[in-house]
């Protein structure tokens, strides 16, 4: 018999940064708010503090930040007529847990995705002609525009501190930023991070490529910074151990270095963690929720009611979540009806290695940060005419290398045995005069065939069936990738490189390989309830005191990180509920 | 080098989460809290081999001087302590797949789907290696693999890795590949994992180790960096030396 | 300090009623209809930080005691000074009260232990006491026995105190000085009055009484160090500002250092609930205070000894992830190893402490990041931490003591009987 907890005002699944920042907005509006978390708390000074944050077998090898598979996974399948087996151990991505979630261990590279972006399929259409995409591509409207969401991106760079150069401000194109970002109310909070070798000769090379270089935008922080919170950081000191481990010394943006210490201080703030909610409760009418049940980690259930449901976990536990308790319709992609599953969309990853002349470059790859590096833009989003081209869609290409850790990053160059004395030398001529994972960061529009629903056969450790994948890659998405690819091939070459081999992604999707955490849609937002699980301010349309954070909003992904995304959302949504809903609460959008 | 050992056991383990420092409840008020709090990682102990037997251990050094040989700069993967990692390794959680997804049905599938067996990293080593030196045995008269050529050693690791070879009781493929990204990330962890002793895959390539501050070194364009490696337990620059 | 004799001390004990009756109109008594007493009594009672002994510490009802409070001597709780009429003060009359609090005196005649401060608290007036009164006459009653005396033989004979008063204590209430400005004053009587800090920060002798020579001059507490808090330039508040002081008493941190240990429950309980002009007085009481520094001309230990050595090399490759390469920190942050006084105390127990242990910085409304040194205990050995830690005290124009691999053994050691 589950235990009865006090009703609090609003119940918040997760206490990632979606998670903290609805806490913070709605403690903020005077509301009793609890949050749950699956995970354990995480501190820097516990548990990754910079005496121990820096060990790359224990992290990045073992994971021992991420969610264990045997806690909750998932099952793969590249094709609807295949059968799904379980993802054993994480490859293609490594999904959070505990306190900060994603926030923790993230790389802090933090993007704006283009104004386009917003009005993606009404843009497409009107410059290609709806013949120009494929028939498969379900790609929408968001539901909101650049106008919309601007201040919040901006409310959200300034919580983090990012670390940038702009390059759109108001209007005025300037010099050094991107180009091609939508304008901008305001600069970035601090100056973009300090560059390394490797990515400033590449910015050069670019240059003189014709192309247009900026500061990644970095949520590492390039000097000490204090938030409007009041919350300070210190400057980053470049380690190289930053995605994957946790921040040592109190310089990457995460909840914890951000929010939490300002949050648990409120009195009307308070929460559990290792305890994973299993279930959003109803009421008969299935259209409220009444609040949630969890199971703590000795495997009692608790029950917490509250008005208003927030559920803030990482993209597709939020589904999961839909799914189990049975709020909106299941996606059915042969009748091609339903919403909670749809849209599910990843990212389409290349890169390029490339090898120097170890007499000649030195680029000391272990200086470095998570979100370090210089890109162009020239060929994100719709930023080139893709009619001559013969697909849609594209990806940022910068010289983003974040690390020289030993395990991962001492590529040997095609050809060179595995093992043996000739590997070892190649190791070693080439550890310190390399660019491994040069990144194009593709988008990956959304189809009708790559989805999210129930599998038949694994359970997950309650006994509820595990969350099926069903997704391979497009022609769409794989001539971007051999086309982006073969341009910064171009740009490694001019950097002086004597050995250049591109990695165009090519099919099928495998879960072995890493292809960043960026798992996307499943309850998308939109405008249309027969399309979409939630209206524009992220509110189910199926239980109207339920709003669904997170990138499960995103009806397609672009070309970008989507974290800034992701916050700037959680403020919009956050600012809806305080001053709409909470006034009246109900339906936000009527459709 | 001093540790804090508290256990014979080397791993860069599964914490299960839920063994956090004794808190329970709920958070409210403070940040939670505690001396002494944290979870330094365990470092493998010198000493008898405790997953391997001496045969076996003797198969796995011979094996591990091959992916990695010695040369005149740098140790081989046996005096690196790569055996040592991976024996460590194996008699923890990870020879058990601990936190991995275990629950079945297992079922073959696409090579997109992953592994799918149900053979731990434990189980695979104890068939593989008694496999290869069976099949040594047969095939070199008698002889197990440590007691090879260096020259035949290599032919037969060719072999495995090119799935010319057909064990019976293992697949020697699989296991090929298991020993050799065992050995290559033993060889370049941290030492306080057994492998990498005194840092030497480190100083081979340059990796200044675990350190964390190069705010002093971000603008200096292509110049060697000139510290010695650092481990999580520090160097032998950490102890004061005797006068 | 003066030691008046048996009979004297007797006789003025008896005779402060009596004076205050011969000496003019009678005295308010506590009102719980005089708001402004009540006010006045409440932000005294922050000043003496009353709560922090009276309250049990992981949440216990305020002021009903039960807290063990640690002594030289073993442990005693602190008393319920509720309302409660059986296990409180709630039937006790102002003048025992008064007796208490400003002369260690119970009303059944027995003598307080000085782990309550009275021997700071006499500093305070008549009117002071008795707005206290007035405020804790308004808070809820608790009833809640609480065995105060739980030290050890022989030192659980109260009767004993008696002697003790009669050597180490004079009552008395604050008297200013006339040459000395009004915000001075002020500081001084805070500081000497209920404010306490000597209690903490004055060392003590071998029966537990301050060593008034050496007022402020830094007491070993709770397993840690307080640290000086005179004026002296190296190792106390000398090359702080008043404004860098005031704010490290109100917010937990300034540029240079940020509080832990018992001082962070002090800062959040009190002194971040201070009024400004009080924080600046007592800055500016304690930059008068005179230092003492029985070592005026120490020499830093030599560069080239291998402790430096190997210090200066632990430093760069673990220290300054936080603390920086120079060592200067970031302002409200990480504490600037290059200028922190406490750094240098002669006793190196607080150093020794948060490196074995790690340590979590007060977080208040203004300084809420609280952030935390993490704990170096497993990783680093007796002789690596003594030479880190002598490095650092004997870097950046600093000269103390250096640590040895004793120090660090047997504070080990200590510590491992500690819970806190």
């Amino acid at each position: 018999m589950a235990r009865k907890l006090p009703h609090k005002d609003v119940v918040i699944i997760g206490l990632g940064w979606t998670g903290s920042i609805l806490a913070h907005e709605l403690t903020d509006e005077g509301l009793d708010v609890i949050a749950i978390e699956r995970g354990p708390w995480r501190d820097e000074a516990t548990d990754y503090p910079p005496n121990y944050a820096q060990d790359e077998l224990r992290y990045r090898i073992r994971h021992e930040l991420f969610l264990r598979p045997d806690q909750n996974t998932f099952t793969f399948r590249n094709k609807m007529n295949q059968t799904a087996l379980p993802i054993r151990t994480w490859g293609a991505f490594m999904p959070p847990n505990g306190v900060g979630g994603g926030g923790v261990h993230w790389n802090a590279e933090t993007w704006r995705f283009l104004p386009s972006d917003f009005v993606l399929k009404t843009h497409l259409t009107q410059r290609y002609g709806a013949n120009f995409l494929p028939e498969d591509m379900t790609i929408q409207d968001w539901g909101i525009t650049w106008e919309d969401i601007e201040p919040h991106y901006d409310q959200f760079e300034y919580l983090t501190g990012t670390c940038g150069t702009a390059g759109n401000l108001q209007g005025k194109i300037r010099e050094g930023g991107n180009p091609f970002e939508g304008p901008r109310s305001r600069p970035y909070p601090n100056p973009a991070q300090k560059q390394g070798f490797g990515h400033t000769l590449w910015a050069k090379a670019a240059k003189e490529l014709g192309y247009k270089p900026f500061p990644q935008p970095s949520g590492n922080m390039s000097q000490a910074y204090v938030n409007p919170l009041g919350v300070r950081m210190g400057p980053c000191t470049y380690c190289g151990f930053c995605e994957w481990f946790g921040c040592g010394n109190y310089s990457k943006a995460s909840p914890q270095t951000t929010i939490l210490p300002v949050l648990v201080r409120k009195s009307n703030f308070s929460a559990y963690d290792n305890c994973e909610v299993t279930k959003i409760n109803l009421d008969g009418s299935g259209k409220r929720a009444t609040g949630v049940t969890f199971v703590d980690s000795q495997g009692n259930e608790s029950e917490q009611t509250a008005d208003l449901v927030i559920l803030a976990g990482f993209s597709i536990f939020n589904v999961q979540m839909l799914l189990h308790s049975k709020i909106g319709t299941p996606y059915d992609p042969v009748a091609n009806t339903g919403v909670i599953g749809r849209n599910f969309t990843h990212q389409c990853m290349s890169s390029v290695d490339a090898f120097f002349d170890n007499k000649k470059f030195n680029f000391n790859p272990f200086i470095a940060s998570g979100a370090i590096g210089m890109c162009i833009d020239d060929f994100n989003g719709d930023n080139i005419d893709h009619g001559p081209l013969g697909f849609v869609g594209g990806g940022y290409l910068g010289q983003v290398q974040t690390n020289g850790r030993p395990i991962e990053t001492t590529p040997v160059p095609k050809g060179t045995p595995r093992w043996g004395a000739k590997w070892k030398q190649a190791v070693r001529d080439n550890y310190l005069s390399n660019i491994k994972g040069g990144s194009i960061h593709g988008s990956m529009y959304s189809y009708r065939d790559v989805y999210l629903d129930l599998d038949p056969t694994y359970k997950d450790r309650f006994g509820r069936p595990m969350v099926r994948m069903t997704i391979d890659f497009h022609d769409n998405e794989l001539k971007a990738a051999a086309f982006m690819a073969n341009k910064y091939a171009e740009i490694v070459k001019a950097m002086g490189a004597h050995t250049i081999e591109p990695k165009p992604r090519k099919g099928p999707y495998d879960v072995t390989t890493y292809q960043t955490t960026h798992l996307n849609g499943g309850a998308i937002m939109g405008t249309d309830p027969k399309t979409s699980a939630l209206n524009r301010y992220l509110q189910s349309w199926d239980v109207p005191n339920l709003f669904v954070m997170g990138a499960t909003a995103f009806p397609q992904n672009a070309g970008y990180n989507p974290t800034g995304t992701v916050g700037a959302l959680a403020y919009w949504s956050a600012k809806a509920i305080r001053e709409q809903y909470l006034k009246h609460p109900g339906p936000l959008v009527n459709a | 080098m001093h540790l804090h050992r508290r256990e014979l056991l080397a791993t860069a383990a599964w914490f299960v989460a839920g063994t956090a420092a004794a808190r329970a409840g709920l958070i409210s008020g403070h940040l939670p809290w505690q001396p002494n709090a944290g979870y330094p990682p365990i470092a493998a102990r010198p000493g008898p081999w405790l997953f391997f037997s001496s045969d076996e251990a003797a198969t796995v050094e011979a094996i591990v001087d091959r992916i990695i040989p010695p040369d005149p700069q740098t140790a081989g993967g046996k005096e690196a302590g790569c055996a040592v990692y991976i024996d460590r390794q194996l008699a923890g959680p990870y020879g058990k797949d601990e936190g991995l997804f275990r629950g079945g049905p297992f079922q073959p599938g696409t090579k997109s789907q992953g592994p799918q067996s149900p053979v731990t990293p434990a189980e695979l080593y104890r068939k593989g290696i008694a496999a290869l030196d069976k099949h040594c045995r047969d095939k070199f008269g008698g002889k197990r693999f440590a007691d090879l050529s260096e020259t035949d050693k290599d032919a037969v690791l060719h072999d495995l890795d090119a799935s010319q070879v057909k064990f019976e009781q293992a697949d020697g493929k699989v296991f090929f590949d298991q020993i050799l990204k065992d050995t290559q990330q033993g060889f370049f962890a941290d030492p306080i994992y057994g492998g990498n002793k005194d840092m030497v895959a480190w100083k081979m390539i340059g990796f200044p180790g675990a350190r964390y501050n190069y705010l002093d070194w971000i603008e200096r364009h292509n110049e060697r960096f000139p510290l010695p490696p650092v481990g999580i337990v520090g160097s032998i620059n950490w102890t004061p030396k005797k006068s | 300090m003066p030691r008046p004799g048996p009979l004297l001390a007797i006789a003025c004990a008896s005779a402060l009623p009596l004076a205050l009756l011969v000496n003019g109109a009678p005295a308010a008594t506590p009102n719980q209809q005089n708001f402004a007493q009540i006010e006045h009594g409440r932000y005294l009672a922050t000043l003496a930080d009353c709560v922090a002994c009276h309250t049990k510490k992981d949440g216990g009802p305020p002021f009903a005691g039960g807290r063990p409070i640690e002594t030289p001597f073993g442990m005693i709780f602190s008393a319920n000074i509720t309302p409660d009429p059986g296990t409180g003060i709630g039937n006790w009359t102002e003048q025992q009260f008064d007796d208490a609090v400003r002369r260690g005196i119970r009303p059944d005649g027995r003598r307080l232990y000085p782990a309550m401060p009275y021997p700071f608290y006499t500093k305070m007036s008549r009117d002071d006491v008795r707005a206290i009164r007035a405020y804790l006459a308004t808070i809820p009653a608790v009833h809640n026995r609480v065995v105060t005396n739980q030290l050890p033989f022989p030192f659980n004979i109260r009767m004993a105190m008696q002697v003790w008063d009669m050597l180490f204590f004079t009552a008395g209430e604050f008297k200013p000085d006339p040459k000395k400005s009004a915000e001075w004053n002020r500081g001084a009587f805070l500081v000497q009055g209920p404010g306490h800090c000597g209690a903490c920060h004055t060392p003590k002798n071998f029966l537990g009484a301050d060593e008034n020579s050496k007022a402020l001059q830094g007491s070993p507490v709770q397993g840690w160090f307080a640290p000086n808090i005179t004026s002296d330039k190296t190792r106390g508040l000398g090359s702080m500002s008043v404004e860098d002081i005031a704010a490290l008493l109100k917010t937990g941190h300034d540029r240079i250092t940020t509080v832990t240990g018992p001082m962070a429950e002090e800062v959040e309980d009190a002194s971040s609930h201070f009024k400004g002009d009080d924080l600046k007085a007592i800055a500016t009481y304690l930059k008068s205070v005179p230092g003492g520094n029985d070592e005026p001309n120490r020499t830093p230990v030599a560069a080239n000894d291998p402790r430096m050595q190997a210090g200066k090399a632990i430093f760069r490759d673990t220290c300054s992830a936080c603390h920086g390469l120079d060592a200067k920190g970031v302002s409200n942050l990480f504490p600037a190893l290059a200028d922190a006084p406490s750094v240098r105390s002669p006793d190196p127990t607080s150093a020794i402490r948060v490196v074995l242990r790690g340590a979590r910085s007060v977080a208040t409304a203004q300084e809420p990041t609280a952030p935390a040194m993490p704990s170096f205990g497993w990783q680093l050995n007796d002789d690596q931490i003594a030479a880190v830690l002598t490095y650092v005290r004997n870097s950046w124009g600093a000269a103390a003591k250096p640590v040895s691999s004793d120090d660090v053994k047997n504070q080990r050691s200590a510590l491992a009987q500690r819970t806190d």
